[in-house]
């Protein structure tokens, strides 16, 4: 059988026409508005309160909606943006140092190797800067310089100095700050918030997304929430390979479920495979734990130029190690783009001249900058990664070389949505990381924050205005016929992965999936390889619908069933990234097909064949997905070979 | 490594509750914490049993989302460190280890370890925050702030909110938690306006939510993984009293 098959092409994006400069403020005289009064009798659900959902909950609950938030940790404060580390980029320009909107969009277009919308991308670009004004009225406490002014940095894939951040703990501070403010709203009334409950359906009345479907995972409760718009903020899904830096919960389940009711999920096998992670210790391991690319700024990334050199990196001699990031890549040296920086580590360990007990590392060596800028200065820089780093591995840095890995990240696919933000079904909205738009085949350093905070606070208020304002929508509560199917769907699924009682955990067959992807879908894919792999998934999907076993009943606090509904939806989605890899026979940005590369190992752009976004539509159990083409066109910033030599 | 783990099991939360004995083998020091219940869990649930339910999620130290009473300690007994960045190599072969859930009336234990920290969010929604509608910031640079007062308010701001200072104090005290939001936004230019209706707020809110009084019994501060100083507290204090002699309450605009 076909993999997939080909629909029709998407033919608008809805971006306006015009200068790009001009779209955005285009778009915002365009849209229609929403009277306050009637605001006020308006619902929203919003699942998630990351930076983008917390952020688009609290500003529309500000603008007067009637919010339903949701989320499945015990606070909102929680979400897992906030363990983003180095920083938030804005083109403020602040360091004269030749940074402006128009250098900031270019540089994200070209870090996302030519494969994201150029309209989506000026945008964020000219958000960025409001961004930061906004962060600080709340009272974020960005890093400062001694004259009281807000402190840059610089950060992979760019030459300017643009990041601002707030010590290695950036995203904590930004979404305390958007929590904040949700939490005002939550005290006047504003918003309704539902921590601990789970979406596990989403509800379509008339072909509009009218309402979602969710556990109350103390109760175990299923319930239908109905409202006027649906926004779906529900982060990446990293953890299809089992082990990510992703935090434990997170899961695709809501864009999963979207996707199965009829969103297109675009560009599912760009992934991000982070650079500087800790090195996996043991089969027992159950997440990845990234070091910020800022120290990328002060350390120097090298390995032993003989192979199999198992001596101290202390016992090494300077003319004896290669710094091999340096060596190759001069102009950007250690600070070149993630998806590089990765390639480059696991070509030199596949060399076998990789280090550590496992042979899976590079050195991360800061004794070049201790000597150069004293310890307590790189102390104050990095203190905290530098603790984390020694109660994770037992090893002091500022001894030893600290040692590198990379890991999955960050996931660059997601629903496809239009330029409102908007996916093809409407009323349902996307933002944040759970979509696909701004980022294209690679993130920058210090954008998904900008993304996350421009989408919520600024692009989506605006956009879902205009959807609401063609209202009103016919009034619907849960005993709609498609509300109570929706539920019925859900509760016949949870009863089904309890009544397996088989004999192998979820997280068995989930770290067993994570090896296959992590094999043949992460840093480098090739067809055969891909092919090996949609056939082993199939072949656990299968396993473990026979084999689960989850414990408990769906009536309680029931942690096991939680994951078993995720990981099922992550096997469904693991096939359609394969597919997705396979169907791009060229490399592009996190996406390293090793049929398709330079002479020299980088990747190769096939511009003519593949410069489009693969939007996937669902069709049915066991039968082909249909592939939507959305072409990309490049009026500003033309594609060239990528290069950081 | 061999280790006998006395795990505190609760159907929910009318059921009494007790501790359970599970001995563990074939621990390794480099696994956390949670990864050696990880294990634990697995076991149990091939054997058909209830696994022990408890809170994480990013297993990195910064969500706050985990909390653990090990051997009587808050997050256990490396300093600075919570439970999911706690490694193995922590314990000795052969040890018993007590895991419990937080203990305090604001509190309530949901199941096993797992318990409802709702209250914390409360206490921000009655004032923890900087009343700054999206769109309405002024230019980021037109308020400089020295760099004194951003790296205070800094490391006020790193609280992880995951409740170790309740669980620590005698009295089961949240005073920490809200002097660490408080401290942070009172050294900020941001924050002046509503700084005495916030402080007067936050701390009803917390008394609210039956948290007990602060009596300086100091055990928090040790037991907080992000070492929240002390001497927050006693701006709290300071800040409390100053606005109840404005005569301010927690109604805007008086």
């Amino acid at each position: 059988m076909e993999l997939f098959t080909e629909g029709d092409p998407i033919a608008d994006t809805k971006a306006p026409a015009g200068p790009v400069e001009k779209r955005w403020e285009t778009r915002r005289f365009e849209a229609k508005l929403v009277n306050p009064a009637n605001r006020r009798k308006m619902t929203v659900i919003v699942v998630g309160t990351g930076l983008a959902g917390g952020s688009a909950a609290a500003t529309l609950a500000e603008q007067g909606y009637h919010v339903k938030s949701y989320c499945y940790q015990d606070s909102p404060r929680r979400a897992h943006s906030i363990a983003a580390q180095g920083g938030i980029n804005a083109a403020k320009n602040y360091r004269n140092d030749g940074d402006s909107v128009h250098r900031l969009f270019y540089d994200t277009v070209k870090g996302g190797d030519f494969r994201s919308r150029e309209s989506n991308v000026h945008r964020l670009a000219e958000v960025s800067v409001n961004i930061i004004d906004q962060c600080v009225a709340q009272g974020v406490p960005f890093a400062r310089e001694y004259g009281g002014l807000l402190d840059t940095r610089s950060f992979g894939g760019a030459q300017v100095q643009r990041t601002f951040y707030a010590r290695g703990q950036t995203g904590q501070q930004l979404l305390l700050g958007a929590y904040q403010a949700l939490e005002r709203q939550i005290g006047l009334g504003n918003v309704e918030m539902n921590t601990r409950h789970e979406m596990l359906e989403l509800v379509l009345v008339d072909g509009k997304a009218r309402g979602i479907v969710v556990r109350d995972m103390i109760t175990g409760e299923i319930s239908t929430e109905m409202a006027d718009a649906v926004v779906l903020a529900s982060g990446g899904y990293g953890n299809v390979f089992y082990l990510s830096t992703n935090a434990k919960g997170c899961n695709v389940t809501a864009t999963w479920r979207a996707h199965r009711k009829g969103a297109y999920f675009a560009n599912p096998c760009y992934t991000q495979i982070h650079p500087t992670c800790i090195p996996v210790s043991g089969d027992h391991q159950s997440k990845l734990t990234l070091m910020s690319e800022s120290l990328r700024n002060d350390g120097r990334v090298w390995v032993p130029k003989t192979k199999g050199d198992d001596r101290s990196p202390k016992d090494i001699p300077e003319d004896e190690r290669d710094y091999y990031l340096e060596r190759i890549y001069p102009s950007f040296g250690n600070l070149v783009p993630r998806d590089i920086a990765s390639r480059a580590a696991k070509n030199v360990c596949d060399e076998g001249r990789g280090v550590g007990p496992t042979k899976l590392g590079v050195y991360l060596d800061f004794a070049d900058a201790i000597g150069r800028l004293g310890r307590k200065a790189i102390e104050a820089k990095y203190g905290n990664l530098f603790e984390m780093y020694e109660r994770i591995t037992g090893e002091d840095p500022y001894e030893v070389p600290m040692r590198i890995y990379p890991a999955v990240h960050y996931t660059m696919g997601g629903l496809w949505v239009d330029y409102d933000l908007q996916s093809n079904i409407p009323g349902l909205f996307v933002i944040g990381e759970a979509n696909f738009s701004d980022h294209g085949a690679n993130r920058l350093g210090a954008s998904a924050l900008m993304q996350g905070l421009a989408d919520g606070y600024f692009v989506l208020p605006t956009t879902i205005a205009n959807y609401l304002a063609s209202g009103p929508l016919e009034k619907v509560d849960a005993s709609h016929p498609a509300a109570v199917e929706a539920r019925t769907d859900v509760e016949d699924r949870v009863q089904r992965l309890l009544a397996v009682d088989g004999d192998r955990t979820v997280d068995s067959f989930h770290r067993e999936l994570g090896q296959i992807m992590w094999e043949h879908c992460g840093m480098e894919r090739s067809e055969a390889g891909l092919r090996k792999a949609i056939d082993e998934i199939r072949a656990l999907r299968e396993q473990f619908w026979q084999r689960v076993k989850v414990s408990g009943t769906g009536e309680e606090l029931n942690q096991s069933l939680e994951k078993a509904g995720r990981v099922a939806d992550f096997f469904e989605l693991a096939e359609l990234m394969c597919i997705d890899a396979l169907h791009r026979e060229e490399s592009c940005g996190g996406h390293f097909r090793a049929e398709h590369q330079t002479p020299d190992g980088e990747a190769q752009r096939d511009d003519d064949r593949f410069a489009y976004v693969a939007a996937w539509e669902f069709t049915a159990d066991g039968e082909p997905s249909v592939l939507h083409k959305e072409d990309l066109k490049f009026e500003y910033v033309h594609p060239t070979q990528r290069s950081y030599k | 490594m061999n280790l006998t783990l006395r795990i505190w099991r609760q159907k929910g939360p009318e059921d009494k509750g007790r501790m359970v004995t599970y001995p563990v083998d074939d621990v390794s020091p480099d696994m956390s914490f949670l990864e050696m219940l990880d294990v634990l869990n697995e076991r149990l649930i091939l054997a058909g049993e209830d696994p022990v339910a408890f809170d994480h999620d990013c297993r990195e130290g910064i969500c706050g989302m985990c909390g653990l009473m090990i051997n009587g300690d808050a997050h256990g007994p490396q300093r600075g460190t919570t439970a999911c960045q706690l490694h193995m190599r922590q314990f000795k072969d052969g040890e018993t280890i007590d895991i419990e859930p937080w203990r305090a009336s604001a509190f309530p234990v949901v199941k096993d370890l797992v318990v409802n920290r709702g209250a914390f969010d409360k206490i921000i929604a009655a004032g923890g925050y900087v009343t700054a509608p999206t769109g309405s910031a002024p230019e980021a640079h037109s308020t400089p702030v020295a760099k004194a007062n951003a790296d205070a308010a800094f490391e006020s701001a790193a609280c992880i909110g995951c409740g170790a200072c309740v669980a620590a104090c005698p009295n089961g005290s949240g005073m920490l938690f809200t002097a660490a939001k408080l401290t942070q936004l009172s050294l900020l230019p941001q924050g002046q306006p509503e700084r005495y209706t916030r402080v007067i707020g936050m701390v009803d809110a917390h008394d609210e939510a039956g948290f007990g009084g602060c009596t300086n019994a100091g055990e928090c501060t040790p037991a907080c993984p992000k070492g929240i100083p002390l001497n927050t507290i006693g701006r709290l204090n300071r800040d409390y009293l100053a606005a109840t002699a404005k005569g301010a309450n927690n109604t805007p605009g008086s």
